[in-house]
Order: structure tokens, then C-alpha cells, then sequence
């Protein structure tokens, strides 16, 4: 029996990048992009559903976002998580890694024991792979970072194995452990039809208010009642809930700032077009031969 | 030699197996500069065992001191050991900026002691300044600039670390350029005692397993990028081909390698290798920031694309507007042809 917690992000599908997006002081609109789950926080919560399914235990997934980010949530709920929990404050816009890492484990503690916290390498929106590495400093437990593979566990020790730089190690790390994993470690499983027919209706706090809001014969706790006790609740943390630091939360928290940001100018015009043929690619071919670039 | 407080610029000097990363030495080169912006020291700070060869060329690289710990623990990177000592070092001594390669070694150590000393941390920086910097009416004299490519491309941020005492970055190999210097002294080495902690142990290494890699993208002297435009991985064959038929190297974009046309170390970008051949053709590769940021310094590039208004076209120096399957079959052709 294992405790996992999965530290999961919505990110922009940044594959898929439309419109104006940027705004004036070089943050992101991320209201304008799709959002999806972090393909390697898939594939995280993927090697925690392994462990789970060959040991038993608990899945926990976690994120810090906007409200909205319950969506990636409950597609985690379909996968098979067992429990969700989004921490979202406006207080927390604008964060860095190290602000975020302080939010994440903040929200961990409070989450209660663990015994193995799975994230991917990193998230595709900055690919900077900080804040697990963060997390993991400020609970105070091992990292095993760029992991391709669970080889073991047994007890209280895990046996991985890591990418290194032109090739892997396996080691052995001793539990609690947080690891990060590559998008090559597994094959996320596609939802179930029945735990999507089930937990579609798994609701936040926000979204249970917003329920209420205008109806006067709903009030929002006895609702939250009802989804608690229907298993629906995602668990909803805000800066007070956890008793935060307001100082080391978001824009205040980040010692990182967006000084500048610039579009890219593009020269243009400054290259020789060649035409597609077989004449202009020839003369083309015989002025780099003169130039000795083509031997 | 003068020295001023608080503004010494790191580099941690990464070795595997006791072989130092080139990462190490391009970072020490463009912090010689730094440190000479900011009136401090450039110190080279080195952790492993029986590795006191590594301090020559360090100082060869112009590094003023050496930080050396030197101690059979210490004999392979390790996260907890590692970030221990150098979390300890930074409290103590305070540099003002502290340089890492992006590797896997620097971008696991790196954070953790960000997080410990609370500094800040910009990953995958392709270029570092100093200057002095006014955020929001205050300002801040002799400040990193952090430059790097964000956002899907099209936009370049400048990150700042205003307001803590210790700036750390991460640079990618191949990014910066190393010049090691004709004339220098040797410097200060300065022993950095380590005693093992039960902490250091939580993660053990069982065995580990490297091969050279046989790619070698960053001595290549042509190479032949493909793109996703290519569309299918029948398709990227041309640009093995091409490649073949030149005696070049074959590379490719991120979007390339994230279709499976090509193998991840092939990858030429901010996330990939940084490369300056001699000639660079960039095949169905519409040239987003990241990958140009991996290829614009190449002295001569081609860049084939059936988007005229494709950015790789900006920073082309000669540019084919087609389609590449037919336009590569020609170009191939076409070479053979001059060889007879």
C-alpha cells in the first residue's frame, strides 16, 4: 500500500497557439488558449496507477491554478485518481517556480503522510523542470528527477531508473521520495466510461458556489455536503485555507520578474531567393562550391 | 586584486566520471565577462574526486578561485550531497550570481538550491548581461538580464532577479562560446571540507550506464535539418538523403522530434543542441525562436519551405520557396551531378 500524490498543471496547448495572447506586461492571458494536462503530468499520474494497481493504495492529484483547472482534475478523476485537490487564490497569479513549489508543498503537508509524490519532468508552458525539484527541497525529501522507469519497491525503497546525460543509472532511493518522470516512462491509459459517467459531476468549492449563485434555495454548504458525500467534492484550497505566507505566494513570492518582453523582430528581405528549380538550385550549388562551403 | 563584496559570479562546474562538461567551460568564459561588468571575482566551484586537474582549466578559463571539494562521496553526482554543500557555500560566501549548465546534472541541482537559499532561477537562458535595470521606478544597479526565448516562440523575455542577493541561471550547452585564454595565471584554490551526512545517502546509485554518444551535431561542419512540414516520416527520409548525399549530419526541429521523425539528440533548438556550422539547410522547419535560437550563427544557411513568410526565412541567407519533395530530390541531383 502506497500513498502517492500527483502534482498535475493545465497548461496552454501551446502546440495550438491563436490570437494575441501575450499581454502588455509580458505575462500570459491564459484565458485565450486551450488548456490541457501537461503531457508528462499525464504520464506521472500514469506510473502512480501502475504502482497503485500492483500494490494498492491511494492516488491524491493536486494543482495550483485558476478555477477552471478543475477540467484537468476531473480528467485525472477518469483516469483513475482517487482523490483531487485545486489550490487556486488570486493572490497566487503570477508565480514562479519558487513561489509555486512553496504553494505545492504547503498544500502536500496539509494533504497529510505520503510515500511517493509523482510530477512530470516539466510542464510544456516554460520547460524550466524547477518545481518539482523545489518541492521537494521544502518538504525536506530525496528527488529522483528525468525517471524512464519503476524497476522495484519493496518496503520502503524504490528502485529507478534515470536518464543521464548519454545514458541511464538505476538508483535506490529510500521512501518518502519525490520523482520526476519523462513522457517515454508510460503509456497513459485512456478514461474509463464509467468513472467519466461518475465523476463528470465532480465539483470545486468555486463551482458548487457558482451552482448557488441566484437560486435561493441552494445554499453552498449543505451542497458541498451533498458532492462530499457523494464522493463528488474536489477538495478546494485557497492562500487562508492553508494559512500561506502571503509574502512568499505569487508576484510577491517570485524573486523572478518579467523586465521585458519582445516580439520578434524579423529582418526579413536579407536573404538571396532561390528559385526551386533545377537551374537555380545548380547555381545556387556552384556559388557555395566557390565559396568552398560545399565541397 | 580588488575585490568587491557580493559580486562574484559562479560557475558550477559540472565533470562525469571526472571528464568536465564543455557546458562548464562556456559558461565560465561569458562569466569572465560578467564578473569583469560587475568589478567581482569569476569563481569556479567543483565538486568530485581526485579531480584537482579540472582547477587548471578552469583558471585557463579565466576563473580567479576555485572552490574544490574533493572527497570519494563526492565522486558522482548525487542530489542530496551535492545541493547540500552547494546550498551551504552560497549562504555563506553570497555570490551574486550563480551559472549552471542546463544539463540533467545542473537542471536537478539547480532548484533545489534556488529553493534552499530562496534565489531566483531562469532555465535555458540564451543570453546573460549586465546592466543597470529600472523596475518599477526603482532602480537596481548592475543587474543580470536573463534572455530567453518564451511562449511558443514568438516573443523573447528578459527575466530580472531584482530583489534577492544571489541570480541563478541555466545555459545550454553549445549556447555560449568558450575562450580559453592564451595568457593566465593560476588562481586561488580554496579547499571546501565536506562531512558526510545519513541524508546524502537517501538516493543511491545501484549502477550506471553511458555510451558515447555518436552524435555529433555540434562538430558537424554541414547538417540537414527537417521540420514537421515534412509531414510524415517517409517524407523526413529526403532529408537523410540530402544529408547523405552531402556527408552531412541530420538534425531536426522539436516538432520533429516530437512526431518521432527523429531522435531527441538530434535535436537542434533552445531545448536541443546549439550548433554553428558551416552550412545550416533547414528543411520544412518554419522557424520559431527556439529553433533559430539553436542555428542562427551557422555562417551560411538554406532554408526550404513552401510558406514564404516562414520565419526561418529571416535568418536565411538563401531561401528556396517550395515544396521540399521536390525541391530536395533536385538539390540532390543537382550536387551529384557537379561531383561527375
Amino acid at each position: 500500500m502506497y500513498r502517492s500524490i500527483v502534482l498535475v498543471k493545465q497548461v496552454p496547448d501551446t502546440a495550438n497557439i491563436t490570437g494575441n495572447v501575450m499581454q502588455e506586461d509580458g505575462t500570459v492571458n491564459r484565458a485565450k488558449l486551450p488548456a490541457i494536462l501537461n503531457h508528462e503530468d499525464r504520464v506521472a499520474l500514469e506510473v502512480a496507477l501502475r504502482v497503485k494497481d500492483r500494490f494498492g493504495g491511494t492516488i491524491t492529484v493536486v494543482t495550483m491554478g485558476p478555477p477552471r483547472a478543475s477540467d484537468i482534475l476531473r480528467e485525472c478523476l477518469y483516469m483513475g485518481a482517487d482523490h483531487a485537490v485545486l489550490i487556486s487564490d488570486r493572490k497566487f497569479a503570477g508565480a514562479d517556480t519558487l513561489a509555486t513549489s512553496y504553494v505545492l508543498s504547503e498544500a502536500v503537508k496539509r494533504i497529510g503522510a505520503y510515500d511517493i509524490i509523482f510530477a512530470g519532468r516539466q510542464a510544456i508552458d516554460g520547460d524550466t523542470a524547477q518545481v518539482g525539484p523545489q518541492t521537494a527541497e521544502k518538504l525536506g525529501v530525496p528527488q529522483v528527477t528525468y525517471l524512464e522507469e519503476i524497476v522495484d519497491l519493496q518496503e520502503r525503497t524504490l528502485t529507478a531508473k534515470r536518464k543521464i546525460e548519454g545514458g541511464y543509472e538505476v538508483v535506490r532511493a529510500a521512501l518518502p521520495v519525490l520523482v520526476t518522470v519523462l513522457k517515454d516512462a508510460a503509456e497513459p491509459r485512456p478514461y474509463s466510461a464509467r468513472r467519466m459517467m461518475t465523476y463528470k459531476g465532480a465539483r470545486t468549492l468555486m463551482e458548487i458556489e457558482k451552482l448557488t449563485e441566484g437560486n435561493p434555495l441552494l445554499y453552498a454548504d449543505a451542497l458541498r455536503h451533498e458532492y462530499e458525500s457523494r464522493d463528488l467534492f474536489i477538495d478546494t484550497m485557497t492562500m487562508d485555507d492553508l494559512k500561506l505566507d502571503a509574502d512568499r505566494c505569487g508576484v510577491h513570492g517570485s524573486p523572478t520578474k518579467v523586465y521585458k518582453v519582445e516580439s520578434v523582430v524579423l529582418a526579413g528581405g536579407g536573404h538571396a531567393i532561390v528559385e526551386p528549380t533545377r537551374d537555380g538550385i545548380s547555381a545556387l550549388i556552384d556559388r557555395l562550391m566557390d565559396d568552398h562551403i560545399l565541397g | 586584486m580588488t575585490t568587491t563584496n557580493g559580486n562574484d559570479v559562479w560557475v558550477f562546474i559540472e565533470q562525469r566520471g571526472g571528464v568536465p562538461a564543455d557546458v562548464s567551460f562556456e559558461l565560465l568564459s561569458k562569466g569572465r565577462k560578467l564578473a569583469s561588468a560587475m568589478g567581482g571575482r569569476l569563481t569556479a566551484v567543483l565538486f568530485g574526486n581526485g579531480i584537482a586537474d579540472v582547477t587548471r582549466e578552469a583558471f585557463r578559463h579565466g576563473a580567479d578561485e576555485t572552490l574544490l571539494a574533493d572527497h570519494p562521496a563526492l565522486r558522482q553526482y548525487r542530489t542530496m550531497p551535492y545541493s547540500r554543500l552547494l546550498t551551504g557555500l552560497v549562504r555563506e560566501r553570497q555570490p551574486r550570481i550563480v551559472l549552471f549548465g542546463a544539463t540533467i546534472i545542473g537542471r536537478d541541482l539547480a532548484p533545489r538550491v534556488a529553493s534552499a537559499t530562496r534565489s531566483g532561477l531562469t532555465a535555458d537562458c540564451t543570453d546573460l548581461q549586465i546592466a543597470d535595470v529600472t523596475y518599477l521606478r526603482k532602480t537596481y544597479p548592475q543587474l543580470l538580464l536573463q534572455i530567453r526565448p518564451a511562449f511558443g516562440g514568438n516573443i523573447v523575455a528578459t527575466i530580472i532577479t531584482p530583489d534577492n542577493p544571489v541570480q541563478m541561471a541555466t545555459v545550454r550547452e553549445g549556447v555560449m562560446e568558450k575562450h580559453p585564454l592564451t595568457e593566465w595565471t593560476e588562481g586561488t584554490v580554496t579547499p571546501v571540507p565536506y562531512t558526510p551526512e545519513s541524508v546524502d545517502d537517501l538516493v543511491a546509485i545501484v549502477e550506471q550506464h553511458r555510451e558515447e554518444s555518436r552524435v555529433n551535431l555540434k562538430g558537424a561542419s554541414i547538417i540537414v535539418a527537417g521540420g514537421y512540414g515534412l509531414g510524415t516520416r517517409e517524407n523526413f527520409a529526403l532529408v537523410y538523403d540530402l544529408a547523405h548525399a552531402l556527408g552531412a549530419e541530420v538534425a531536426g526541429s522539436r516538432a520533429a522530434v516530437d512526431a518521432g521523425f527523429i531522435p531527441p539528440e538530434r535535436q537542434v533548438g533552445q531545448t536541443g543542441v546549439t550548433v554553428r556550422p558551416k552550412l545550416y539547410i533547414a528543411i520544412g522547419i518554419s522557424g520559431a525562436i527556439q529553433h533559430r535560437a539553436g542555428m542562427q550563427e551557422s555562417n551560411k544557411i538554406i532554408a526550404i519551405n513552401s510558406d514564404p513568410d516562414a520565419p526561418i526565412f529571416s535568418v536565411s541567407h538563401y531561401g528556396i520557396v517550395g515544396d521540399a519533395m521536390e525541391v530536395v530530390p533536385k538539390f540532390i541531383e543537382a550536387y551529384k551531378n557537379k561531383l561527375k
